[in-house]
């Protein structure tokens, strides 16, 4: 037990008055708008005339509502949601840290909010400034010579990397088919592989929760693309035997990348470009602030080393006076693997992520790595006794806790304890993963706090996990029943797996 | 746990699938144990008829409200049966995991092999090591 007095929390009993909207297609009456149209002032086409069989034969089945209803049932849904600007959100492996006011505000200035991709590039010099300094700062921050923007979220940013990586041998001749992944890396790996046509060889985690070393030397051969590496792990451990893996990957021929979802924890503090990476994907989404979860789109860029700048995605942004000033736009990349993404990526992000690293600065960045590690461990040692790691290491920005003594105690799971959290008001924490803690039947709780919550936060969510421990003991029906405080209880799951109902249909 | 949880008549992996052997046969499916800790599986990917599958080497997924889980093969040889009808009702592994529930049916390449595979009462003794 920690030296910190466990304060009992209780669930909090402040439900709004939320009202229930149903799906909008069953509101409104039939020919009720939101908009009054002047009269037709053009000739009336007959749409069979030009679209033949193609053409309609009777209105779509759109809402027929006011305004003023459908304000309120987006406003009235909205409230049954969840937010970071509401709450701490600790969703291990998903980095959702606050996103500062600043970003939003920069990101609507007239000169990048009011562009239009198409214009003239003599007339997108500054959104073409911020794209370079971004990548270059990218780069400074990881270690690598060149990085694209385009990728529009990490999985997009990881089918990037091995794209390059298959161009990178197609262009010395070979054709290696397999890639390396251990157990402990992100779950989109081994998907961006096959995307790829490469076979995936898993690599099994030790039992002190690394990579097993000797496991990736005996798959590591001549028939090796790369090896795909989550650095710290999603167990939240930092894989000491990068430098080994990198040099027996490298030595059989073969790439090393890694996904860089996870760069949170390495701010300031490693290079992963200067540690034998050659490709790495990072989350703007997680590790730069920018909104994601439904608050906006993600972005992927991906950094290489000078080895793989050849196969970059095109257009790069370039910086060379010419004819439509300082910044220009490169296609001409002879070995590029193409585009893969329309225009430029989701530029919006970029002013977003170049607003944060620039308000932050160099110390201000290492000081968020350092907050994130700090806040996971202080939740780590607060709640390691009720909750039993699943391994005994120290974290870095997550960490992953167990419902071995709970379960085995009570009979209360992981899933009842997550569903409990909402009445005390926060979201649950990522459940049942990563694989290698919930191999053997335990149940996982992986929870990443970031460096954005205080003290006062991090003790009150401590609280309440230690408080729904006591109760499972105590009430263990109002643990395995909940939760009783939201506005929709306990959802059949099985059966919504089962037999979906994905459609909805005028009754 | 009551051992009649694992019957006597199978072999069993590391990896929590049992094999029942009949001649030059062996019914496949997971354990108990994988599906207590699986808890409500919602899908099960098999492979189809004529394919082949390798001993310790992928042959299908297992999906429940958890997690996805990869199923190793306990044997090698040809998939000659399937248990078509998980695909509509996945529920039937949960229910009865040694009878209904049972996944493929492989025609033995190498029969050696199951007796490579732990005995009920080393399975059940392996459990308690993983304790």
């Amino acid at each position: 037990m920690s030296d910190h007095p466990n304060r009992p929390a209780k669930p909090i009993a402040t439900r709004q008055l939320l009202h229930p909207s149903p799906p909008i297609f069953e509101q409104g009456s039939p020919g009720r708008t939101g908009a009054s149209l002047p009269p037709l002032d053009v000739p009336a086409i007959d749409p069979k005339a030009h679209f033949g069989a193609l053409a309609r034969s009777e209105p779509p089945g759109l809402p027929e509502v006011s305004e003023v209803e459908v304000t309120r049932h987006f406003t009235r849904l909205s409230r049954w949601n969840y937010a970071i600007d509401i709450g701490l959100y600790p969703l291990g492996s998903c980095t959702m840290k606050y996103n500062p006011k600043v970003n939003e505000r920069v990101a609507r200035m007239p000169g990048f909010a009011g562009l239009h991709p198409a214009q003239p590039v003599s007339t997108l010099q500054g959104a073409l400034a911020v794209m370079w300094k971004l990548e270059r700062l990218l780069c400074e921050i990881s270690g690598f010579a060149r990085a694209t923007l385009q990728p529009a979220a990490g999985a997009h940013g990881e089918l990037a990397g091995l794209m390059m990586i298959r161009a990178y041998h197609q262009d010395r001749g070979r054709h290696p088919t397999k890639v390396l992944i251990p157990d402990s890396a992100h779950g989109t790996n081994p998907a961006s592989c096959t995307l790829n046509g490469f076979q995936i060889v898993p690599i099994k985690t030790g039992a002190d929760g690394l990579l097993d070393i000797d496991s990736l030397r005996a798959a590591a051969d001549g028939d090796t693309a790369a090896v795909m590496m989550t650095n710290p792990s999603t167990l939240g451990l930092f894989e000491e035997r990068l430098a080994d893996a990198a040099e027996i990957i490298h030595r059989a021929g073969g790439l090393v990348y890694m996904d860089g979802a996870n760069l949170n924890a390495l701010l300031g503090k490693v290079r992963p470009g200067a540690s034998g990476v050659d490709v790495m994907h990072i989350n703007l989404h997680k590790t730069f602030t920018t909104p994601h979860g439904g608050g906006g789109p993600g972005s992927g860029p991906v950094g290489v080393t000078a080895a793989l700048e050849p196969f970059l995605p095109t257009p790069t942004v370039e910086k060379d006076p010419g004819v439509d000033g300082a910044y220009r736009l490169l296609f001409n990349r002879p070995k590029s693997v193409g585009r893969l993404r329309s225009f430029f990526g989701n530029f919006g992000m970029h002013v977003r992520a170049y607003t944060y690293i620039r308000e932050m600065g160099g110390p201000g960045l290492t000081q968020a790595t350092e907050m994130a590690v700090l806040n996971a461990n202080y939740l780590r040692s607060r709640l390691k006794d009720a909750y039993p790691l699943a391994y005994e290491r120290p974290s870095m920005h997550e960490v992953v806790f167990t419902d071995k003594r709970l379960k085995r105690e009570t009979g209360v799971q992981t899933l009842d304890v997550a569903k409990r959290l909402m009445d005390y008001g926060y979201h649950p924490p990522t459940i049942y993963f990563p694989l290698p803690a919930v191999t053997g039947g335990a149940g996982a709780l992986m929870i990443e706090p970031t460096e954005t919550e205080t003290p006062e936060t991090l003790d009150a969510f401590a609280d309440a996990m230690l408080s729904i421990a006591d109760e499972a003991r105590t009430e263990p029906e109002t643990v395995k029943t909940a939760p009783h405080q939201t506005a929709i209880r306990r959802l059949d799951e099985t059966r919504a797996a089962r037999h979906p109902r994905l459609r909805w249909t005028r009754q | 746990m009551a051992s009649d949880d694992y019957p006597d008549d199978l072999r069993y992996t590391k990896e929590h699938e049992w094999a029942r052997v009949d001649g030059t046969r062996a019914t496949i499916g997971i354990t108990r144990f994988a599906v207590d800790a699986l808890g409500d599986i919602t899908q099960v990917d098999l492979p189809k008829e004529g394919e082949a599958v390798v001993k310790d080497a992928v042959f299908g997924t297992v999906e429940s409200v958890k997690a996805v889980s990869d199923l190793f093969a306990p044997c090698t040889g040809k998939v000659v049966k399937v248990n078509d009808p998980l695909g509509d009702s996945p529920e039937y592994v949960n229910e009865d995991c040694y009878d209904e529930g049972w996944m493929v049916i492989v025609e033995l390449s190498k029969p050696e092999e199951l007796d490579g595979l732990m005995t009920a009462a080393q399975y059940e003794e392996y459990l308690k090591e993983q304790e």
